[in-house]
Formats: structure tokens, sequence, C-alpha cells
């Protein structure tokens, strides 16, 4: 069980900066779901937090206590590795025991916990195999069965669902969510699956190129994100930006973009007011735009075309040259060119500075 | 992969045995061969003008060129045919692979003596040939007056011994050809023989220049085939450089030696990495 | 019908492929086992009863019992030094990046084409210095030089087929990395590593060149042979040539799975 906190950690690998001052403080017990985009940064963080890479520059401390010249064996950190690196020398339950003969446990009490492990993790008649003998699944839960074994105080996990199917996937989602529930152990797990990332995470930390983007509750970082690379990175179909400017008409304030002209109601006015621009960019999520609506904010186009998902309908408007992209159920049925009305709900749009990409309203 | 670690002194820290004991063990002699080569009391030049003035040093030059010229090409074309044979994978192919990777575990002493077995005056063939009437008097393979006798025999030793070698090579070329070229060829209707030379002998060619480069490198530092079949009936580059070590006891001279053979092998390599498209051949040597 | 003929052709050519390459080894234990009146006899082609004796005498009389342990001890000394200097810059290959990397890799693969007599006669004349001339130590040295360049890029290959989180598993539950070297990726680099030691002796065995001229009495199997070969009758050749022969292609037969690597590698 442990507190973890990072300031100012930096690795760079010659002139790639794979971690560019991460300042990041995880509170005990909570999961916490590292997501962002290949290439981020993501493994690099978990390697330094687990102590296989040394860092270039910042701290990390566990529980207020400085660890980062501390090298892996004395973190009490837990790793399942994108790979699983289940040792294919070893059975199963020799996997799952060594973290513990290392340390010198007596044989019972490895046994009674190996034994604990399993089942939990539903491999006790596995036991016997080595690991190539086993599916991928299953190697997988090995992983992780020695991973928890020893309650550390960090639990690390990189992408450790990636090489399931689908089905497998959700299953096993649930019961490591579970499973962490339980054993309250802070938990940092990298994946770059939105869906793994809001379903798991007590609190996401959304990373891009070496940055932290916003680091906060699942719904949080849905609803409110913090710029404009967590607006478009979260979400699915991706969030529609417009240009608009903020402007005044006989006392009454409107957003303006080439297609539309919104009134904006008190409270933002004043946010708005405070910023030191009168341009930005407006975003709206495909699943906040509606056949009906107010009409204020309704916009008219021509379907471009549609997607049709089963349970939603992907629709493709094109307003002038402008395209939108509109979320709705999936017994909607338009045909191409036709003309319609689409209609914004006041309430979820976004706006941003920009320059600066971050989140005005 | 895995290649993470930034704190440069441990790799280094790790080198550092095998450098010092390749300075040690390579480096070392191979300056000290240039500093025995070059002294002597007839100036610096003095062992080089001593090696060319006796008709030996030539005749050993010539010898082991000869050698060379004749056993790499043979042993190419051997290798070439057994791999293609190997690659066409018929039932029980990994025996005959097998079979054929033997010579690579024996050494030249021991080939040679293998071939002195057959070829001896009492040797398997002469009585072969003894029994079935063909002759009445044994052949003489060995020995001063036969020395043509003793060149062919050596180079079939050489080559029955060293095929191999060409040979896995060759074949772990053949096996990384893609088998798509191959079948791409078939449907634009190559004959076997199109085949063979528009596709895999063109995709081989890193693999056989690398096999060639090896073959004349070793081929001209022969020693032990022929300083056991021939003794110095046949001199050879090498075979001299022992005698002048071992029976004469002058360093110099066999230093001399040495670095004909090392200068003679550098432009060896040279030249083939120059004229036959070093590119491949690099990237077929560097993994 | 073309089948047929392809397949019967294909039979030939095996037949005679292992003719060309069996025979030889065949005829050389056979004809050291031969009785010297019957090797010398022009009428008997193949043996009537066989012997032990050339072995024995090549064995007991004429010091080949005591060359062939020279052998081994100057194999043994040769592999156990060449691992223990080779094996950790194997590792470093493979596991680290740094500067010179790719140079040194060169300069490795360079030492390959390298002439064994280069190096033979100065070592002659250090050993001289040093007092260890004409010891099998200084010949298991030189044969040390010979084989570290092979033990180093066979290892770094090796060591490359094992993924490092194997490694970085081990160090995450407890082990130092060298700790976790010792105990995870060593145990499954054995089978190659062992399969590479076979060759590095196979090497040594068979290498007649500079255990001659480093030696006088204290010799190597191939160069005690050289050396009375020559000079005795020629069933004691044969003894010779199968002593010579047979260890080596034992050794060959285990290790056959990794033949066509391992030489891939032993020859750039
Ligand atoms: N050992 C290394 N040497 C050089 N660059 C590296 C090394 N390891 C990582 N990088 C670089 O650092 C950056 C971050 O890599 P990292 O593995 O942390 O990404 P990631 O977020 O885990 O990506 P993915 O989702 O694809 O696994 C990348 O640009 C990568 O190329
Ligand atoms: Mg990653």
């Amino acid at each position: 069980m442990a507190e973890v906190k990072m300031v100012g950690l930096k690795k760079y690998f010659g002139a790639v900066r794979a971690l560019d001052g991460i300042d990041l403080e995880i509170e005990d017990g909570k999961f916490v779901v590292l997501l962002g985009p290949s290439g981020c940064g993501k493994t690099t963080l978990l390697r330094c937090v687990s102590g296989l890479e040394k860092v270039t520059d910042g701290r990390v401390l566990f529980n207020e206590k400085d660890v980062t010249d501390l090298p892996p064996k004395s973190r009490n950190v837990s790793m399942v590795f994108q790979s699983y690196a289940v040792w294919p020398h070893m059975k199963v339950y020799d996997n799952i025991a060594y973290p513990m003969k290392i340390k010198k446990y007596d044989r019972a009490e490895i046994e009674k916990r190996v034994e604990w492990a399993a089942r939990l993790l539903n491999i006790h008649e596995l036991l016997d195999r080595y690991p190539a003998q086993l599916s991928g699944g299953q190697r997988q839960r090995v992983a992780v069965a020695r991973a928890i074994v020893l309650e550390p105080a960090v639990l690390l996990m990189d992408e450790p669902l990636s090489n399931l199917d689908a089905l497998l996937r959700v299953m096993m989602r649930s019961e490591l969510k579970k499973l962490q529930e339980r054993l309250g152990t802070t938990t940092i797990y990298v994946t770059h699956d939105q869906v793994e990332a809001m379903t798991m995470g007590d609190m996401i930390a959304v990373m891009n190129q070496g940055k932290l983007q916003q680091y906060g509750k699942p719904e949080e970082i849905y609803h409110k994100p913090a710029n404009m690379f967590v607006a478009g990175f979260i979400g699915s179909p991706r969030m529609n930006f417009l240009n608009v400017e903020f402007m005044e008409e006989k006392g009454e304030y409107y957003l303006m973009s080439d297609i539309f002209r919104f009134p904006v109601g008190n409270e933002k006015v004043q946010e708005l007011k405070r910023t030191n621009t009168k341009k930005f960019v407006f975003g709206i999520r495909p699943e906040d735009i509606h056949l009906e609506g107010e009409k204020e904010y309704s916009v008219e186009g021509e379907v471009y075309f549609t997607e049709r998902l089963g349970a939603d309908t992907i629709l493709h408007v094109k307003v002038d040259k402008e395209r939108l992209v509109a979320k709705l159920p999936g017994d909607v049925v338009l045909k191409e060119g036709e003309r319609i009305t689409i209609y914004m709900d006041p309430e979820k749009f976004h706006l941003f500075h920009p320059e600066t990409e971050q989140a005005v309203i | 992969m895995g290649e993470r670690e930034k704190r440069d002194w441990i790799p280094l820290l790790l080198l550092l045995p095998t450098l010092i004991y390749l300075i040690a063990f390579l480096g070392y002699p191979l300056i000290e061969t240039f500093i025995l080569a070059f002294t002597s009391d007839q100036g610096a030049l003095g062992n080089f003008k001593r090696l060319t003035a006796t008709g030996e040093f030539w005749e050993a030059l010539r010898n082991t060129l000869l050698i060379t010229a004749v056993i790499v090409p043979l042993q190419l074309g051997f290798a070439l045919m057994l791999a293609l044979f190997i690659n066409m994978k018929f039932k029980g192919y990994t025996f005959i692979l097998y079979i054929i990777s033997i010579p690579l575990a024996l050494s030249d002493v021991s080939a040679s003596l293998m071939s002195y077995t057959i070829f001896a005056p009492m040797g398997y063939l002469n009585k072969l040939l003894m029994n079935l009437h063909i002759i009445d008097r044994p052949i003489y393979f060995f020995g001063f007056t036969y020395q043509t006798r003793e060149f062919w025999v050596i180079v079939l030793t050489e080559v029955w011994r060293a095929t191999p070698l060409v040979f896995v090579i060759i074949l772990a070329g053949l096996q990384a050809v893609n088998k798509e070229y191959l079948e791409a060829a078939d449907i634009f209707g190559f004959s076997r023989w199109q085949k063979f030379t528009r596709i895999i002998l063109p995709l081989l060619k890193p693999s056989i220049l690398s096999a060639l480069l090896i073959r004349t490198l070793f081929a001209f530092q022969i020693f032990g085939v022929v300083w056991l079949l021939a003794g110095r009936d046949i001199p050879i580059l090498a075979g001299e450089a022992y005698y002048w070590q071992t029976e004469v006891n002058n360093s110099n001279v066999a230093c001399t030696y040495g670095l004909v053979i090392a200068l003679v092998s550098l432009i060896i390599s040279w030249a083939y990495l120059t004229f036959l498209k070093p590119g491949h051949l690099e990237g077929e040597v560097t993994e | 019908m073309r089948y047929r003929i392809k397949k019967a052709l294909i039979v030939f050519a095996s037949i005679m492929i292992a003719l060309w390459f069996l025979t030889p080894v065949v005829l050389i234990v056979l004809a050291s086992l031969t009785p010297s009146s019957e090797y010398y006899d022009p009428h008997k082609i193949l043996p009537t009863k066989l012997t032990l004796d050339h072995l024995y005498k090549l064995f007991v009389v004429l010091d080949g019992w005591q060359a062939t342990l020279n052998s081994l001890e100057v194999a043994g000394v040769a592999i156990g030094l060449s691992f223990l200097i080779g094996l950790p810059a194997g590792y470093a290959l493979t596991r680290f990046v740094f500067k010179g990397k790719n140079f040194f890799r060169l300069l490795i693969l360079l030492t390959r084409s390298f002439p064994a007599l280069v190096m033979a006669v100065p070592l002659v004349v250090l050993y001289l210095k040093i007092g260890i001339s004409d010891t099998l130590f200084g010949v298991a040295l030189a044969h040390t030089s010979m084989i570290l360049p092979f033990v180093v890029l066979i290892t770094s290959s090796i060591l490359a087929g094992i993924s490092v989180e194997y490694e970085e598993a081990g160090m995450i539950f407890g082990l130092s990395r060298f700790q976790s070297f010792l105990k995870i990726t060593l145990p499954l680099a054995l089978p190659g590593l062992a399969a590479s030691a076979i060759f590095a002796f196979i090497m040594s065995w068979n290498e007649v060149f500079v255990a001659s001229v480093l030696t006088l009495i204290n010799r190597t199997l191939p160069a005690h042979i050289l050396n009375t070969a020559i000079a005795s009758p020629d069933y004691f050749k044969f003894a010779a040539g199968t002593v010579m022969a047979v260890p080596a292609m034992v050794f060959i037969f285990f290790t056959r799975k990794y033949l066509v690597s391992m030489w891939g590698i032993s020859l750039k």
C-alpha cells in the first residue's frame, strides 16, 4: 500500500523525450489508468516507477520516501509485463512461487499463497504446466497471479489485456478491477484502449508526447477535458472542432462560426470575457448532437453519409464547407443527400483557447 | 528491444576483458610480427630480400595461389549443387544434411589421414584396383616424384573436407529466399533454368560472396592437409612459416611469411569487398 | 511416372552423397582396426578380423593417451576462459546501447579472418619471456584468443533470442541484475550455450598449427600426430585419424540441431 508521487520526472533517450516533466500524485489504493497514443511514454513511465529505467531527471516517491535511486528489488513493486514475461523454464506453480522464494518465505506460506492466488484467477488446475502449454489468456493470468501474490506496495500493469480476444478481454477487465478493489493495492495500469480506461480507472492520466495532459476521474476526463488533445483523444467518434468568434450584438452575446450563430448564456459570458482572445475553438461531441432540440442551436445541412453500427448510427453532415459528425440511435435511417436539421446540446459544448489549446469552458 | 540502460560504463566494463584479451593475444602478436619481420642483420628489409631470393618462397606463393584457385571454385560448385538438392526438402533430407555436415567436425589432420587411408600405397584404392586386376602394382600418390598426383590428392581432400563449410552458408542463404518469388516465377512461366539464373542466383549472391571470401581466406592459410600429405614436397606459405619456425628456429623469416599471408589475406578481403558489391555482403555479415 | 523417376533420382543422389561423405570416415575406422598383417596383404581388401592393437599402441606406446589428456586440458581451459571473458561481452552487446557498439562488433568479426600463424610465432617469443613456453596453459591461452570472438558473437546471438523482460521480471520480483541473469537468463540460454561450448571444444580439439608451434614436448593430440605420424607406420596414422575424428563426430551429433546456425556464425 503506498501513495505514489512523481515530481518533474524526465526520461530522455538521446534526442527522444519519452517523459518530459511528469508531475503526478496518486493516492493510496487508487486504480489509475495511464492512457495515451502509441509512443507517448506510458511504458517508460511504468519502467521509471518500477526502477527498471534510470530517470534522466526528477524524483519518484513512495509514501513520501524517495525511491528514485533504488533498484527495482528494493521498491516492493510488482509488474505485469506487456509480454507477460512468464518464465518459460518454470512451471506455473514455480512462476507464482518464485518471488516468495526469493524473499525466503517458508514453504507452507508459499503454498498457501500460491493456492490463494491461483484460485482467485482460476488457474489452480494449471499449476503443473509449463507456460508453453498455456493459452495467451491463461498465461496472462499467471502473470497477474505472480504480481499480486506478494501484496506489493504498487502494482504496475502494462497493457495486460492487449493480446486477448475481445470476449476474454471484457471478462478479464472486470476480474482485474474486482481483484484490485478487494486488495486495495495502488495500481497503475497502462492501456491505449479508451473503453478499458473509462470502465476500470478510479482515475485516468492522459499522456501525450511525454507530458501529462490531464489527471482526473473518468467522468471528468470525458465531460471536462482540460485541453483539445484530451477532448479529441477521448471519445469515439472524435469530438467535432470548429473555429468560432465571440461577439456582441445589441447586448446579446453570440458564438459565431461559418455555419452558425449561437447565443451564449450569462455565466459563460463572464468566463469568455476574462480571456485575452475573441477567437476560440468550439468543440462538441458527436453524441451531443441530436435530431431535435432548441431551434437556436440548430444547423442545417446535407447528409454526407452514414455508418450504421447497429446500436448507433454515425451521421456525417455537410454544412457548407464544414463537416460535422453526430452519433444517433441505431434505428435512425437517413438517405444520402437528404437535407436535415441537427441540434446541438447547449449544455455540452466546449471552448478552447486557439493558441494554448486549453479549455476555457 | 531491451536496449534501455543509459549508464555507459557498465557495458564498457563488460567488454573490457574481451578487448584486453584480444589486444594482448592478437594485437600484440601482430605488432611483434611486424617487428620480427623487419628485423635482420641485413637491415630492415633483409628478411624480405632473403625470402624473395629463395626459390621456395616463389614456389610456395605459386602453390598456395594455385591450390586456392583450384579448390575454391570446385567447393563452391559442389556446395551449390548440394544446397539446391537439400533445399528440395525431400523425405529424410535432415539425415543427408547431417551426413554432409560430418566433415565440419573434422580437423584437417583427420581429414588428411582419411584421404591417406584411401590413397596410400597399400590403401583401399590400390588394393581395390589390384584385386580387380586393373593394375598389378600399387600406384604411388605420395612422394617428391609424384608431386602432381600429390597435388590432386590434396585438392580432393580439401574439397571433401571444406565443401560442407560453403554448403552451410549457401543453404542458410537459400532457406532465406522467399518462396513467393519462385511461385511468382512459376506464374510467369519461367523455366527451371531461368528460375535458377534469374531468381535464385541473384538472391543468393550475398551468401555466395561471403562463402567465397571466407573460403578464399582459409584456403590461403592452408596448412595441415598439405603438411601431412606432402610435407615440403609441395611448399606452401603456411608450411614454410612452420618450417622456418620449428625446424630452422628462425622466427624472423617465419614472421615474414606470416606477414605475407596476412597481407595477401587483406588484399583478398579488400578486393572482394570492393569489387563485389559490399552492400549485400555487409548486411549478410553483420547478422 | 515422372514422379517415380524424380523419386528414384533423389534416392540415387542421396546414396551417392552419403557414400562420398561417409566412405572415408568408415574406411579410416576400419583401417585402424585392421591387423597389420592383413593391411599389408594386397589380396585382402576388407579385414577378416579386427584388432585394437594399433589404438592400444598409439595410446600407450606412442604417448597418445597423454596427448589426448593434453588436448582435453587445453580445450577445457580455453573454453572456460573464453566463456568467462566472452559471456559478459556478449551480454553487453545484446542488452545495452552504447557508443562504439557497432565498431566493437566489426572488430570481433574482423578477428575471424586473422591468420592463426601470425599470432603463433610472436607468442613463442613472448612465452619464452614470461616463462610459459611449451606449456599447455600457453596453448590454451592462444586457443582462447581464437575461440573468444566466436563465443562473444554466439552468446550475444543466443541472449538476443531471450526476451529481456524475463530478466527484468526477475529484477522486479526481488533479484539484482546479476542474480537475475544467473537465475533466469542463464538457465534459458543453457542449451544454446552448451552447444556453443561443444563447438568451441571442436575448434580447440582440431587446431594444429598454433599448438604445434607453441609446444615441443607437451603436445596436444593433433600436434602430436602431425609430428609423429609422419614417421610412423601407416596403421598408426589410421589409428590417430580415428581417435581425432570420433569424439568430434559424436559431439557434432549432439548439437546437430544447432549445426547450420552455429557454423554460420563461426564462419562469419
Ligand atoms: N530504449 C529506448 N531507446 C530509445 N528510445 C526509446 C526507448 N524506449 C522507448 N523509446 C522511445 O520513447 C518513446 C516512448 O516510448 P514508450 O515505450 O514509453 O511508449 P508507449 O507509450 O508505451 O507506447 P505503446 O503504446 O506503443 O506501447 C517512444 O518515442 C519510443 O520510441
Ligand atoms: Mg508500451
